[in-house]
């Protein structure tokens, strides 16, 4: 049944109802006591990671930083350049891979691994729509934000095994950036999970879901919502090393921070990892703050532009969409904006950005109880 | 070995002697660390070294170790006559050829004593100008680069392919040109040259303005740069510095004013000094805005040039070009105004010989870089990557 329903992903992309009917019909195929819909339709997301990490977020990155500095970016691998990064990814693979002498053998193998698991290990509990979510956890955001936190281990444990002075400072830095970013970052996080009363990724999302579209974000729901929007994108820039944060790999004063040392694969696997955090990062707000995969359209009198435009396979198409708003933001961000010193990192951090959210915490809480 | 470098790690520094291991210090001071930063660095700006003695990220002291570029500059101008000298100016300070081969003709003219015709005089200030302002993209766009921001980069350096394409039809070189000649030029500028230099005149503007916005007002790169590495005005003086990092320190010297040479004394144009409002005078955003200012007082320049020039009919480049230059006996220093500083040069003639008996140039970057150890004490190293970039060394002129 499957694969006579597979033709049909081309043809009805548009047609939203018989879509939608389309995909629960398979999510309720169950012919051995399993969700097989379910579990097949679970993995495409992930397909869709790697896929996306691969091509969209590398070749993403070259071309939009070449449209902003007038350049054309990767022009020759296939049409405008769109095997480039298959390209660099079969040269990467090539590549001979170096442990140096020096370096601890264990920490230097151990640390892009980790790093790539701390990364990769959320996305088990993003909901990619009302169907598609690996693991339904009722603490899904708890659990992504504590297992952003194991990222540091890899960190160190890079920057420490490499041996190498540039590394190490990276991975120091990288370790304050990270540790002291998470509380902002949580905090914001955690204005969202009260205005739910729930720290289920599923049901924060279905909570913002209505015939109205956007006007159901919880952005739109509140008069301070737009805070610890603000705060916790601020801070999920410094979580994953994007500019003005990327201190800690700060290629001008680091030479590559705490990946100095690494080449082929363990660089690419890196290299992944970080890709990999920037949609984390940009899902997590787009679930919490922006309604996830609800449809952000509103139903405009007889013109039932929600109704028609959510559904699962709907559902992944809207929060990739909004995923990929903010990792473009995230680029324009890094094309433009100088890096920021160590000390006003952490001043920005400790000194702005937690007090705000404290306080951003207090009023939501107050919204929260006081006004219905 | 392995067991002694894992447990002292930090604490005792080990040789190896064949496959003996020798202890050579026990209990060093664990916080301090050497960091060898370059010659293969990404801020270094080419090969500087820079030994950094650091406690955390805290440069307690800097050591600028050069000469990874040295090519007996000085040594082959004695070997070639003084023509052939033009040449191996130009890779002094490859980013401003023209002003570099400007500086060793205006010496050699003062020692030979001899006239050059006028239009000479416009089209080598004009070229000279042109190579000031693409010198100071590269600064500007570098620095952006020293401190996180790579786009203003590539604007600059797509600004400044107009120059180098200008250049190149004058000269038919790049970035070497061999076009100021002692006593004149090698070719006249092309028949269109200064409507399409004009041309560039009107684009630049907005462009200047436009990455003056981007990069010199934004908020992070002044806090960056505001208050790093100042340098007072009298330590500044008795470094010996000279150009924008003379002027930064709120020093009005530059020498086509104080020294003026050429044509500059018939030109209207106005020295950049920071007035301490939009920085902390000495520090290194006033360095970067005295470099963002001069950009628009070149394109004056050059437009009073392109108006005031005399016309191409029966003009001779070569006219005043000597045949053979064999100077009298004597000593000459000739200097010019560079866009990193002073670059002089002191000649030496036997008076037989069409050779230089002693041919030294004074390098503004070689100058301005020894205050480095001065300025790097108990900087952050990102600082000291601001320091660096705002010194704006170019190391072809440094080592010679």
């Amino acid at each position: 049944m499957i694969l006579t329903s597979l033709p049909h992903i081309s043809m009805p992309l548009l047609m939203g109802n018989s879509l939608n009917a389309w995909s629960e019909a398979l999510v309720g195929f169950n012919p051995m006591g399993l969700p097989l819909g379910l579990v097949i339709l679970a993995a495409i997301p992930l397909v869709f990671i790697a896929l996306y990490s691969l091509t969209y977020g590398v070749y993403g990155e070259r071309k939009i930083s070449a449209f902003m500095q007038d350049r054309l970016g990767p022009m020759e691998v296939g049409t405008w350049g769109i095997l480039q990064t298959i390209a660099d990814i079969l040269k990467l693979l090539q590549k001979e891979d170096i442990v140096p002498t020096s370096a601890d053998k264990f920490l230097f193998v151990i640390g892009p691994g980790v790093l790539f698991v701390g990364s990769f290990l959320a996305y088990a509990v993003l909901p990619f729509s009302s169907s598609f979510i690996g693991a339904s956890l009722n603490v899904g955001l708890f659990f992504a934000i504590g297992i952003v936190a194991i990222e540091v281990v890899g960190i160190l444990a890079a920057g420490w095994g490499s041996n190498n002075k540039w590394s190490l400072y990276g991975a120091v830095r990288s370790v304050a950036q990270i540790v002291s970013y998470e509380i902002p970052a949580a905090i914001a996080l955690l204005c969202g999970a009260m205005m739910a009363g729930t720290l289920d990724m599923q049901k924060i999302t279905m909570l913002q879901s209505g015939s109205y579209g956007f006007a159901h974000f919880y952005l739109f729901q509140s008069p301070i919502a737009w805070l610890p929007f603000l705060i916790y994108f601020i801070a999920s820039l410094a979580e994953v090393n994007r500019a003005p944060f990327d201190i800690p790999e700060a290629e001008s004063e680091l030479v590559a921070g705490y990946f100095t040392e690494y080449t082929g694969m363990k660089f690419a696997v890196i290299f992944l990892a970080e890709y990999g955090s920037m949609f984390m990062v940009s899902a997590i707000i787009s679930i919490v703050f922006l309604g996830g995969w609800n449809s952000p359209l509103p139903d405009i009198g007889s013109f039932a532009l929600n109704a028609w435009t959510n559904g699962p396979v709907w559902g992944v198409f809207w929060i990739i969409m909004k995923g990929f708003f903010f990792i473009f933001v995230q680029m324009w961000l890094r094309w433009t904006l100088p890096r920021l010193r160590v000390d006003q990192l952490m001043y920005l951090c400790w000194k702005v950005l937690t007090p705000f959210a404290f306080i951003s915490f207090v009023l939501t809480a107050i919204w929260v109880i006081y006004v219905p | 070995m392995q067991e002694l470098e894992r447990a002292g790690m930090g604490s005792v520094r080990v040789t190896r002697k064949g496959n003996n291991v020798v202890v050579l210090e026990k209990d060093l001071v664990t916080e301090q660390m050497v960091l060898a930063m370059g010659p293969q660095h990404p801020s270094t700006h080419g090969v500087l070294k820079l030994e950094c003695l650091t406690d955390g990220e805290v440069v307690t002291h800097a050591e600028p170790y050069l000469g990874y570029l040295h090519r007996c500059f000085e040594k082959c101008c004695e070997n070639v006559d003084y023509p052939a000298i033009v040449p191996y100016t130009d890779r002094l300070d490859y980013l401003a050829g023209m002003n570099s081969e400007f500086a060793y003709a205006i010496a050699v003219e003062k020692l030979l004593d001899i006239e050059i015709p006028r239009r000479v005089e416009f089209i080598r200030v004009i070229t000279a100008e042109l190579n000031r302002i693409a010198s100071h993209l590269v600064a500007i766009g570098t620095y952006g680069i020293d401190l996180g921001a790579f786009t203003p980069f590539l604007f600059c350096f797509r600004d400044r392919e107009i120059i180098l394409s200008l250049l190149e039809w004058a000269s038919g070189a790049r970035m070497l040109y061999n076009y100021i000649w002692v006593g004149g030029l090698a070719y006249d500028v092309p028949a269109d040259f200064n409507k399409r230099v004009k041309e560039f005149v009107d684009y630049f503007r907005p462009k200047a303005v436009e990455l003056y916005k981007l990069l010199t007002e934004n908020e992070i790169f002044v806090k960056r740069t505001r208050g790093i590495g100042i340098m007072p005005a009298d330590v500044a003086i008795n470094y010996g510095w000279s150009g924008p990092m003379l002027r930064g320190s709120g020093v009005k010297w530059d020498l086509r004013r104080n020294d003026p040479y050429s044509v500059y004394p018939e030109l209207d144009f106005a020295v950049p000094v920071p007035d301490g409002k939009a920085s902390d005078i000495g520090d290194c955003l006033s360095r970067h805005l005295v470099r963002a200012l001069e950009m628009e007082e070149s394109l004056k320049i050059i437009e009073q040039c392109i108006d005031k020039m005399p016309s191409s009919e029966g003009f001779n480049p070569r006219s005043a070009v000597p045949k053979r230059v064999r100077p009298k006996a004597g000593e000459v220093y000739g200097r010019a105004e560079n866009p990193r500083g002073e670059l002089g040069f002191y000649i030496q003639s036997d008076g037989k010989s069409t050779k230089p008996l002693r041919c030294k140039a004074r390098s503004s970057c070689f100058v301005n870089l020894s205050a480095m150890k001065d300025l790097s004490k108990g900087q952050l190293i990102p600082d000291l990557v601001a320091i660096i970039g705002s010194i704006d060394i170019v190391l072809g002129e440094v080592d010679r």
